[in-house]
């Protein structure tokens, strides 16, 4: 049994327009330890997902169906008392945008114990002490000081350290990450991923990465689930698919990484646009876009299965295996030609 | 802070002064005779000329201006009234409290029905409750203070009997021979002018409150604070609330200012003889003096009240920094 456990997770949500199917069926686990990424253009779906085990999705308009067991309780169909009792406490997320995600009106410190006092039957005064471990522990520089001060005295990469002490504070089971270094500049991307890194170690917990960006999962992720127009489209561990991915918009996404060794006019790109989840295409949704599309891709959707040589890696193709070798070699000849 | 505060406080001067001259400007250009008011109906040449040296009419605008000024500021007297040479000052402090009654308990009164029903709107967007509050905001916005006034009077005070008709009580220290005086008959008398005050502001910001919650719902620190664990209640109450408020106390420092004027219908319909009432009756009888008092008077609360609202939105909002 894993720590936490998603089978066939579906979220639509009702707008004037119709049902708009944001999530439609997901399914991945992760354990103690282990690090998930989970990787997808804007709008895949990859943050509703994670919003939804979290039940943080408005609750008017949405409709969410299937199972996020958490120690094989259901998340989804729990009272809302015992979401609240795990959120925060044995679930934790950070958010993409540490501007906007403190509140701008209460102290750092205050908002921190406030988290704590939550969870734990302590006092004022012993939140705060816990409050001031973890923010020394993310490493913010004179951390006694800075409790009394308020978000907009912090830079961006400073408020998002807050952001993590708060969500780890309580030493949760497992860290929900949604783009946690979106809104940072790069250096303090990888103070961040390192941060993040060396907490796992310490906690022991496992961690949900929502990104767009490859470069973070080889880094940081264990597993990977590449989404596509709120499916799953291809999902393994991050050394199957990087050195043998299974499915052209996954090649996609690895050969648009920009590089510093080639000399292009622009950047390779995945032609066209994200389809929209209103009116999904028929067959296979990244047909329209997909340089290898054939017949049948048009009329059927590829089911989620595992590859011949690997049955924990999964893809939804309808290429045959001679392409999709070929192809997948190419590209990996490209990236070690760049690398050497 | 200190420099902010000397900044403010010079302004203030310069502010008062502009007033004070337009007063005095617009004043005389008003095609009437206080002098000739102030003889009655045996209007002689002669009386008029004395009664005019005698409230200094017969000197240009300007000295009567400096006049003022200089009495203003060496005695901190505002003069005597041209119709019945009363003490301004006592005038002021007569009516003041009436006004002062009316606006701020009318303040309390429309944040108590804002506050709640704006929040219960935004909570639960076009349910019958919203729409309900969006039919109370029309009316609000729409009826006038006068007819609602008269309405309420009538209906509450003659028909059902439950609240006076008209008339004010003493809250402290009730004159000699008064009808009546103690803090319960002033709550009691004042029921109904604050309501009809209130409604008027009560509708819009019941809209403001609204839209504000609304807005404040969707930020990323609410979803934050929900994704802590924290329950609804206390989400509404310590993330959402305080940030959604923010606004409404810049306006309600506006609003109160402007309610001074606005206080003028609610007083004549109750009877109340208040600052509106008194500087109605001061302009239809060419009283320089009063009038000037009042818009004096006005004046320094508008300053003052705006003031305190600034300083307290900068404790409020630690964002704000005043320099």
């Amino acid at each position: 049994m894993a720590l936490l456990d998603v089978k066939d997770l579906k979220t639509y949500f009702r707008t004037d327009d119709g049902i708009v199917k944001a999530v439609d069926g997901v399914s991945f686990s992760v354990e103690k330890g282990q690090t998930l990424g989970i990787v997808g253009e804007s709008g895949s779906g990859k943050s509703v997902t994670c919003l939804t085990i979290m039940g943080l999705n408005p609750k008017k308009n949405t409709i969410s169906s299937g199972e996020a067991r958490f120690k094989d309780e259901d998340l989804l169909h729990m009272s809302p008392r015992r979401l609240r009792q795990i959120r925060g406490n044995d679930i934790a997320m950070i958010f993409q945008d540490p501007m906007t995600s403190l509140n701008p009106v209460h102290k750092i410190g205050d908002q921190l114990a406030e988290a704590v006092l939550l969870h734990q039957d302590v006092t004022k005064k012993q939140a705060k002490t816990q409050a001031l471990e973890l923010l020394k522990a993310v490493g913010i520089p004179r951390a006694e000081r800075r409790l009394g001060d308020y978000p907009h005295q912090f830079s961006g990469g400073m408020r998002q350290r807050v952001m993590i002490a708060m969500a780890l504070v309580n030493d949760p089971d497992v860290l929900i990450a949604d783009e946690p270094t979106t809104a940072l500049d790069v250096t303090t991307q990888a103070q961040i991923l390192t941060l993040m890194n060396n907490l796992q170690k310490d906690f022991d917990s496992a961690i949900i990465i929502i990104t767009h960006d490859l470069g973070v999962v080889a880094e940081t992720a264990d597993d990977v689930v590449v989404m596509y127009a709120a499916e799953v489209v291809e999902q393994g561990s991050v050394d199957s698919i990087f050195r043998r991915p299974h499915m052209p918009y996954t090649w996609g996404l690895l050969g648009s990484l920009p590089r510093l060794d080639t000399d292009l006019e622009r950047l390779v790109q995945i032609k066209g646009q994200p389809p929209s989840l209103l009116n999904p295409p028929q067959g296979c949704r990244f047909h329209p876009r997909c340089p290898y599309v054939m017949d049948i891709c048009k009329k059927e959707d590829p089911p989620l299965k595992p590859v011949t040589d690997d049955p924990a890696h999964l893809a939804a193709c309808h290429l045959d295996e001679e392409t999709k070798d070929r192809e997948a070699q190419k590209l990996i000849e490209g990236t070690l030609a760049a690398a050497s | 802070m200190i420099r902010y505060l000397i900044r403010r406080l010079l302004w203030a001067v310069v502010l008062f002064v502009a007033i004070t001259i337009i007063t005095y400007i617009i004043f005389f250009m008003i095609p009437t005779d206080p002098a000739r008011k102030a003889c009655g109906q045996l209007v002689t040449p002669a009386c008029v000329k004395s009664a005019r040296h005698y409230l200094g009419l017969d000197r240009p605008v300007y000295i009567q201006y400096y006049k003022f000024l200089e009495r203003l500021v060496v005695h901190q007297s505002l003069g005597r009234s041209f119709a019945n040479r009363q003490n301004i000052n006592s005038i002021i402090g007569r009516a003041a409290p009436i006004t002062a009654s009316l606006v701020f308990g009318g303040a309390v009164t429309w944040l108590l029905l804002a506050i709640p029903i704006g929040i219960l709107s935004a909570l639960r967007p076009r349910t019958l409750l919203d729409r309900s509050a969006m039919v109370f905001v029309l009316v609000g916005i729409s009826a006038h203070p006068v007819w609602i006034g008269l309405i309420f009077s009538w209906f509450f005070g003659y028909k059902l009997g439950i609240t006076p008709i008209a008339g004010y009580c003493e809250a402290f220290s009730p004159p000699q021979g008064a009808a009546c005086g103690g803090v319960v008959q002033w709550f009691y008398h004042m029921i109904l002018p604050w309501i009809t005050f209130a409604i008027l502001f009560a509708a819009l910001y019941v809209r403001m409150i609204r839209a504000n919650v609304m807005e404040t719902l969707n930020e990323d620190y609410v979803r934050t604070a929900r994704a802590k664990g924290a329950p609804e209640s206390r989400v509404m109450f310590k993330h959402v609330l305080r940030n959604a408020m923010l606004p409404v106390v810049t306006m309600l420092g506006m609003d109160i200012a402007l309610g001074l004027g606005g206080a003028v219908f609610t007083e004549s319909v109750y009877s109340l003889h208040g600052l509106g009432q008194t500087l109605v009756q001061s302009l239809s009888g060419d009283d320089l003096p009063t009038t000037q008092g009042i818009v004096v008077f006005g004046t320094l609360a508008i300053i003052v009240f705006n003031l305190i609202v600034d300083l307290l939105y900068a404790f409020i909002d630690p964002r704000i920094r005043l320099t």
